[in-house]
This record gives C-alpha cells, structure tokens and sequence, in this order.
C-alpha cells in the first residue's frame, strides 16, 4: 500500500497573457517513512508540484491522496511544510510559534508548554522560550521552524529549500539535525532543492524532473550504504561522487536541451 | 581604561550637544512671543488683531478664574479624543471588511477615491441637520475626517503582509478569521499607530470646524465667538491652547508607539 500517491497530476498557470503548463502528467509514489528529493532545473515545476501535495491549491487535473484521503482541503490530514525561510512569527515568542500550529487546531492548551520544551530540546536549543525570533540566529530559527513543524505531529513533511538561506557551516548543520529527527520520528519527507549533493546525501530516492512543462524524467535510488549514513558523512563517500556524477550528466543534458 | 575614557567623552559629548539644541529651542519661543510682545506695544503691528502676549495671558488668567475655559478646553478635548479613536477603529474594521472579501475590495475601489479625494468637512452642513446640532455631529465630524484615509492605508498594509506568514497558517488549516487575528493584524500594528498619528492632527481639525459651525462650546466656538465679537486676544488665546494640546495628544500616541513597539 503506497502511502502517497500521485496520479496523473497536470497543472496550467492561467494569467491574462497566457496560460503556462508547469506539470504534465506526474505519477509517482512515496512509502511511508521514505525521504525522497525533486531536483530539475528552474520551471520544472518542483515547487508547483510540492505546493499541490501540501493542499495549498487544486491540481487542475488528476489526484493526490495520502493513505487514500484526498489532500486538498482536508482538515484531517495535517501536513508540514518548511519554506527558504523560517517565517517565524516576530511578535510570538518561540514557544508561542512552536505551539502555533497546535492553537489553530484546538489543542489542549495544558500540554503546549511541555511539547515546545521538548521539541526545543530536540533540536539542541533548550531554554529558548521565551525569547524572540530576532534574537536567534538564521540557523537557530530554521531549527526552531523545524519544531514548529514536528509539532503538530503531521503525517508528511514538505521542504521547500529549507536549507538555501543558511550559511554553509549551518546549512550542514541543519541537514544533519532533520534527518535525524525525521528518521527518530518515523516521518515521510519531500525535499524540494536545486542542491544536487544534499539531494544525494538526504534522500532515498530522487526524482529528476525536465522542465517547460514540469515532467517526471528520471528516478534515481539512492544506493542503501549511503542511506544508512548521516548527509554530512554521505557526502565524504565513494559511492557520493558516482552517484553525483550520473545525476550531474543528466541535468546538464536537460539544461543542454532546452537551450537547443 | 583608555576606551572608557573615550566613551566617557563621547557621551559628555553628547550631552553637550543636547543642551544646546535646548537652548536654542528656548530661545525661539522666547524671542518670539518678546517680539510678538514688543512689536504689539510699539504698534508695529495692529494689537487690536494681532493682540499681544500679555493680554492673551491675562484673558487666560480671567478664564481660568471663573472656570468657563476648562468646560470649553474640556468639550473639544472630549470630542476630539472619542472622534479620532472612532475615525482609526472604523477605518480598522473597514479594512478588514475590505481584506476579507476581495470582491467588495474591488467594486468599492473607484468610491474609496472618491470619499478620499473629496473635502469631508464640506459634509459638515448635511451632518448638522442630520444628526442635530450638537456633540454628535462634532464628533461625527472628528471621526468622518479621518476615516477614509485610514482605511486606505491600513488596508494597503493587510495587503502588503508577507503571503508566506499566511502560506504557514494554511498548513495549520487556519481558518480566514485565524488568519486575520495571527498573522495580518499584528503584522499591521506598526502601520495603525502612524495612522493614529496622523489622525489625531485630522481630528483636531475635523472638530474645530464642527465647533465653527455650530456649537455654542468649545475652543472652536470660542475662535469664532471672538471672531465675530472683533475679541482676537480670545482667538489667540484658544489657539494657542489648541496649539498645547494637540502636541500634548500627539506626544502621547507617540509614547503608545514606543511602548508597542518595545513589548513586540
């Protein structure tokens, strides 16, 4: 039993000049517990696709469940998603955004202060609670977003570039801490990046996709001796580089096409 | 130990420099009302409208002493205060109107122009017949001046709230109302203030000229009393209390603007 799904998946843009295909027939599936990567050159419609299986908006064809219920406009189903950013809220204390998720979705409100400890503990920030946002730095605020995210316990996380904004040194940091948390709480993952290494070094599988319009184009698997390492030590492993350079040959071939 | 020194001197510095600015500061307003003083009484100018500050001062003394002023100074400073916190709320609760139907943004978008465009205070005739000549059509005058402009700009700062703090929300399933109350309206905050800023000085004018056209209280009245009696020593008078007490207002909705913004 597949636990997401998506089939037959087209989406058009429409604006007054004109209407802009950017997915055209997607099918994948995802296994729960799976951590899988889209990568494709800009205008392959990754973020299109990521922003459809978050229920943000209506594909305008085709369907996507999660363990067979309909994403779009399900209050049921709760879904985390990470953007570039972490778009904490400033006037909220990081224990106010953690539990913001919570508060929307009539949580008892005796239990917020223990899950925000914590999920803070978690992510290696203890006693942070009762500060601001701003007085955090960008890759203690990614982190603090990632908890935000666990807190609300969804079935499926969706990582829209969630590291591109950081810093190299936090940036590897941060890799590291969601995968281990991901793989700590059991969670399914979509990560949407145009860093091909991080692809590699987080995902079990890559789905490569060409772009104008937005196409499945290849699936890769990620072979099992780098999955069971953590993406910083992924990334110093032999089979890293082979893998790097298959990839690498395909997406230079895609950007090779359209420039044609 | 030599950086204290420095900084030490750095701050003295300062202090010196803001003692000065003072300084400077007094000695315009006392220059000012000498000149005004002397120039009366050597008939520089006619004291018989531009008065003088003594007889301005001693009008001041004889208002206070039988109480009339504080009911006037009371009145205007009542409808004003109530006119521009009912102009912001409005203009507050109409952007969110606004904000929550795209649509209604919209259609009414050509007639917000229109009202903004349009001098509010020639309303001031139909709302006396209208709603009576009293307190409520002054007040409805302080608050109507104010409205339009409001809704304009806080609307325009609903609408400038960063789509991805909503993006978030969505996620959660907030509802349109969540949406408003977590991300688009504490968002908005520092943009209500300076609207209250602005505001405070429409309402003053949105009341006086109300006061002008009807009301037999107020400093409004008192100006146009004056006026018609040729008694400009009561004129200049109450518009140097306004003057007082429209910066006394303004400063406080300032202090509210830095105590907002420090507790965010």
């Amino acid at each position: 039993m597949d636990f997401l799904s998506v089939s037959n998946v087209h989406h058009t843009y429409f604006s007054k000049e004109a209407a802009t295909e950017a997915l055209q027939n997607i099918n994948l599936t995802i296994n729960k517990g799976e951590f899988v990567s889209f990568i494709g050159p800009s205008g392959c419609g990754k973020t299109t696709l990521l922003s459809i299986i978050a229920g943000l908006f209506k594909p305008t064809s085709g369907s996507i469940t999660i363990e067979s219920q309909d994403v779009y406009n399900n209050a049921e189903l709760s879904i985390g998603y990470m953007l570039q950013q972490d778009y904490l809220f400033p006037w909220k204390t990081i224990e106010e955004n953690i539990t913001l998720g919570l508060k929307l979705l009539n949580k008892e409100k005796e239990s917020f202060q223990s899950v925000a400890s914590r999920l803070l503990n978690d992510v290696g920030l203890p006693s942070v609670e009762k500060k601001y946002p701003r007085e955090l730095s960008g890759g203690m605020r990614q982190r603090v977003a990632l908890a935000r995210t666990l807190a609300v316990d969804p079935k499926i996380l969706l990582l829209d570039e969630p590291f591109s904004a950081l810093d190299y040194l936090s940036k590897l940091k941060l890799e590291d801490l969601v995968s281990l948390m991901l793989k700590e709480y059991g969670k399914t993952a979509i990560l949407v990046t145009h860093d091909l290494g991080e692809a590699i070094a987080m995902s079990d599988r890559i789905f490569l996709f060409s772009p104008r319009p937005g196409r499945l184009y290849q699936t890769f698997v990620v072979p099992e001796e780098l999955r069971r390492l953590t993406p910083f030590e992924a990334r110093s492993h032999s089979s890293y580089s082979s893998l790097f350079q298959i990839i690498w040959k395909e997406l230079e071939g895609l950007e090779h096409q359209q420039s044609t | 130990m030599n950086t204290n020194n420095l900084h030490e001197q750095f701050k003295q510095s300062l202090v010196k420099e803001k003692r000065w600015i003072r300084f400077y500061q007094l000695l315009i307003i006392i220059a000012f009302f000498s000149l005004w003083e002397i120039a009366s009484s050597l008939r520089w100018i006619d004291p018989l409208i531009f008065s003088s500050p003594s007889k301005v001062f001693n009008l001041f003394i004889d208002n206070i002493s039988d109480g009339t002023l504080f009911i006037h100074i009371g009145y205007t400073l009542f409808e004003t205060v109530l006119g521009f916190i009912i102009g912001t709320l409005l203009g507050t609760i109409l952007a969110a109107i606004l904000w929550w139907s795209p649509i209604l943004s919209k259609v009414l978008d050509p007639y917000l122009v229109i009202l903004n465009a349009m001098p509010k205070v020639a309303l001031g005739p139909i709302l006396i017949v209208a709603m009576g000549p009293g307190m409520n059509s002054i007040i409805t005058m302080g608050a109507i001046i104010s409205v339009i402009i409001s809704t304009i700009v806080i609307y325009t700062s609903f609408r400038n709230v960063d789509a991805n703090y909503l993006k978030v929300l969505q996620t959660f399933n907030a509802t349109r109302l969540q949406m408003f109350k977590e991300a688009i309206l504490p968002a908005s905050f520092p943009t209500i203030i300076s609207t209250l800023k602005v505001n405070v000085g429409l309402a003053w004018v949105g009341v006086i000229v109300g006061e002008f056209l009807v009301s037999s209280q107020g400093l409004g009245y008192l100006i146009i009393y004056g006026f018609q009696v040729f008694n400009f020593n009561l004129v200049l008078m109450s518009l140097l209390i306004i003057a007082i007490f429209a910066t006394i207002m303004y400063q406080l909705v300032e202090m509210l603007e830095k105590w907002l913004i420090k507790s965010e």
